[in-house]
Parts: C-alpha cells; structure tokens; sequence
C-alpha cells in the first residue's frame, strides 16, 4: 500500500539539499536518501518561515485578513486577495460593479504572467542557464511598473478589497498594458529559441518527474500540474467565477505527464493570458470601482468557500464565521501544498540530477506552503 | 449528480449520516468510527467516484473538534462535504491517506496544529512546526505563547 519512508540501509548517503539553496526557491529543506545516483526518498521539510497566517487571520477583521494574504503566495498576490474577496463577498452578498470585475480580470492574468515569467527564468537558472533568468526579469518589469502605478506596490499588492477595488485604474494604465503586449509578443519567440527548442533541457526535461493523471487526483495537484499531465483542473473554466464564462480562452492541456509537458503549459498559458487582456483592455466599462459596503463588515454565522487560479493552481479559501466582525476559524487550501506532497513521488527512483528540474516544473513558492 | 440526487442516495450508504443545511455545499456529518468505510464508498461506488478530496481541515468549537473535509469527484463534478465530531481531549480518527495520498501530509499538518490523532497514518510527525513542539497545539483557541504570538 504504501512505500517505505525513510528506510536506510548500510552504503545510503543521505544528503541535505536547502533550507537556502536558490533552487529551493525561498527556504524549503530537503533530507535526500541516495543509493548512488539513485533517489530512494525525498522527505520535505518545513516551517521555515511559518508565520501561522490562518491563527493572526483569527484575530483580524474581514478587511484587515486580505492584507495578510498578500504575503502567503507573494508571486499572486492579485489573486490571493481576489478568493479571499469574493469569500467574503460571497457571505455578505455583496454584488461587485461591472468595472471593478473587468479591472480584477486583468490584474489576475498580468498577475499570472508575471509569475510565469519568474518561474521561467527560476527554472532555466536551476538547469544551469543565466540569460532566460534576465530576459524574463526585463519583460516581468514591465508588469511591475503597471502594478506599481496602479496599486503602489511592486510585490505584495493589497488592491482588491470587498465589494471591488480599493481604486480607480491609474490613467496610464491602458497604453501601458498595450504596450507591455506588444513587448511581449516581440520577445516570445526569444523565449523558443533560448529554452525550448534548446536539445539540452528537452533532454533534461523530457520523461522525468512523470506523474500519472490517477496520482495527480490522488495527491490533490492543480494547476499547471496537473494539466501537464492532462487533468482539466482550471478553476476559470470549471468553476467560472467573475466574467471569466463570457471570455475566449483556452484551457491549456498537455498529457507527456513530464517535467516537460509542465513546462509546455505555462509557457502556452502565458499565451492565453495575453489573449484574455486584448479583450478585455479596450472594453473596460465606465462605471465605479467599488460597491458600498459598510466600514466594518459582519458575516452571517455559516462556513464559506471560494476558489480561484492561481498561477499555481487552485486557491481555496474557507471561512466559518460566528457572524462576528473576525473568522472564527480560516483555513488556506494553498496548491503549492498539495503540489509538493507530490515531490517524492516525481523523483523517487530517478537521477539526483533530475530532482532540480523535476522540482523547478512544480513552480514552488515556499509561502505559499509554510503559511 | 446534482446536491438533491446526492442528498437521496448518500443515506443509503450510510444509515447514521446526518445532513446538515445551510451551505453551498451540500455537509454530511458522520461517527468519527464510520469515517473509513464511508471515505472508501464515497470513492469507489461508481455513481459517486470522489477522487479529489481537494481540503481537510480542523475546528476548534472548544467543546470539540470538528474535521472537514472538501471532496470532488472530476468525473461526476460533483462536490460533497464530510464532517466528523471528536472529542477534545482526545481526538482520534482513522486515515484516509491511503485513499487519498493528498491526505499524508495535510493530515500531519492538523495532527500537529490540533493534536489530532491520525490511526494508521503511515508517518505521523511533525512537518511545519520545529523539533520540540510536541504537545503544543497552536491552532486550538486556548493556545497561549506570551514570547512568539503577536497580538494585533
């Protein structure tokens, strides 16, 4: 039934890879058991920065929690803090303005973007490779210089609040995202050229880290995930949620199951992402930014659950309120904790040289996991 | 199956489950004895199929612990909630990681936030908390840490 965990036998190494290693992506620690080059196991271990996000939430008011969130998958910040505001939304029944729903979109997709983008240059860095990881960074910038604009802040953006957002769109702000598309579609093919069409990361990607469909349900992977290995599992598509059911894209599919099939999907959802912008930049409707709702917000007692995509995969966020000013109790369902739970079963078996590159296409944010 | 199809048909897996109103998602409660046999049905009878249990979670009520858990099934798309009461001072239930693996590790997370005891849970240890925690439960309401916990 299960694989023995941990058992050693005489002539094993066992080596330890992080908790600061850059390709541990923020503080994540991994105990190795090897028998030559050989992985037997990969046990993961935590709480390097747990800042016990879902007790302070306990203690905060509906308004305040958002902020908190921003700093749990930094990387999606804009995304983190839509599920929690629809959460809440959802309890209070709150209907959110046409602008402020077209407004969220495209801060979720240049969100999604600019996490692909970093992971991209993230993962090639980890292979061995310097240059995607500055090309990447020169097109991320981009987005940044938007966000910065718009919501003051370059990571951990607090933009969306209960009832839409906190304020209008800097007037700046379409000409820039136009040309940020133009930039990007001048520079993707770059992206081809230097990275996937390159013979030695298909070699080290390609048939490594293989995850069955089955395994993927069963370790409760989502997102790029599990749609590298042919699981539709978009939360926009399944579970639409603002105007996403009135937008045309695609839910980007690949079935290789491989570190490579992984990496076909983010690079083809950026796509799709640039493809949900175009529609929606020229059609922002007038209109305000933000429903009115009270200064302190009071669920009614019940438990609530929202979901959304993020770049990672699906973000779930459940409230049980006591119909207080605070939670009662907040629970983070983060992908990037179910993704990694996954992390012994990619690379059990294989090359120790693989383990980076099976561990760089689960596009781990450490936060995320420790909470 | 839609929510009034489920709300038909679980019942008559399980005698004991009760169902509880007043959520989107249509909540099950069941004997913390029945959990195993009722997970290994929810997953395998063919009109239900869970194959996702995509959340699992603790309550502190402070008389009791509740455990939640967040099923789906991809096939059907239909999702369902489970919940099971425990007793405070000394919460046990079976695992269900072997049904499903996502289970391993977020079982350990509420073993060590809550104290729950996992039975049969082939590595229950500690996972975010450091060395030295044991005992320490920092998820329940009357944790105290006047050092580490930042009042706001």
């Amino acid at each position: 039934m299960f694989e023995e965990v941990g058992t050693t036998t005489e002539g094993d190494l066992i080596i330890n890879v992080g908790p600061q290693h850059p390709a541990t992506h923020g503080v994540l620690h991994l105990v190795i058991t090897l028998n030559g080059e050989t992985i037997k196991n990969v046990e993961p271990h935590l709480g390097y920065i747990h800042r016990s996000i879902e007790k302070m939430c306990e203690s905060l008011t509906y308004r305040q929690f958002i902020y908190v969130t921003s700093r749990m998958d930094y990387l999606s910040a804009h995304i983190n803090n839509h599920a929690c505001a629809m959460c809440v939304e959802k309890g209070m029944q709150i209907e959110i303005p046409a602008r402020a729903q077209v407004i969220r979109v495209l801060m979720d997709e240049l969100t999604r973007i600019a996490s692909h983008e970093l992971w991209w240059g993230a993962m090639a860095m980890d292979l061995g490779a310097f240059t995607p990881f500055f090309h990447a960074f020169r097109e991320r910038e981009s987005i940044n210089d938007i966000m910065e604009e718009t919501c003051g802040a370059r990571l951990t953006m607090n933009y969306m609040v209960p009832g839409g957002v906190m304020h209008d769109l800097h007037p700046n702000f379409q000409k820039r995202v136009k040309d940020f598309i133009q930039l990007y579609k001048s520079k993707i093919h770059e992206y081809d050229e230097m990275v996937t069409g390159n013979i030695i990361f298909q070699n080290r990607m390609k048939g490594v880290g293989i995850i069955s469909p089955e395994d993927v349900l069963s370790y409760g992977c989502t997102g790029p995930v599990a749609r590298g290995s042919g699981v539709s599992s978009d939360v926009r598509k399944l579970y639409p949620y603002e105007i996403y059911d009135k937008l045309q894209f695609d839910e980007v599919l690949e079935t290789g199951c491989d570190s490579f099939a992984r990496y076909m999907v983010r690079i083809r959802e950026m796509q799709q992402s640039i493809r949900i912008i175009e529609q929606l930049i020229d059609n922002i409707p007038e209109g305000d930014f933000q429903a009115k709702t009270k200064a302190v917000l009071k669920l009614p007692k019940g438990e609530f659950y929202t979901k959304a995509e993020t770049a990672r995969g699906e973000l779930g966020v459940y409230i049980v309120s006591e119909g207080g000013t605070t939670p009662y109790r907040i629970k983070f369902r983060s992908p990037g904790f179910s993704n990694l739970s996954a992390l012994n079963h990619l690379v059990k078996g294989g090359k120790i040289g693989d383990l980076i590159a099976a561990m760089g296409t689960l596009d781990l944010v450490i936060p995320d996991i420790d909470r | 199956m839609t929510n009034e199809e489920l709300k038909t048909s679980i019942p008559t897996l399980l005698a004991s489950a009760v169902i509880e109103d007043g959520s989107d998602f249509l909540t099950i409660n069941v004997e913390a004895t029945d959990w195993l046999s009722f997970a290994q049905q929810l997953r395998n009878d063919a009109s239900l199929q869970f194959n996702f249990l995509f959340c699992l979670t603790c309550v502190d009520w402070k008389t009791h612990l509740t455990m939640v858990y967040h099923l789906r099934s991809t096939i059907h798309r239909h999702e369902l909630v489970v919940k099971a009461k425990l007793d405070r001072t000394n919460p046990e239930i079976e695992t269900v990681s072997h049904i499903w693996r996502t289970a391993e590790f977020h079982e350990r997370e509420v073993y060590e936030m809550f104290g729950v005891k996992f039975l049969n849970h082939p590595d229950l240890r500690l996972l975010i908390l450091p060395d030295g925690w044991e005992g320490k439960k920092p998820m329940l309401k009357d944790f105290e840490d006047p050092i580490n916990m930042i009042r706001l």
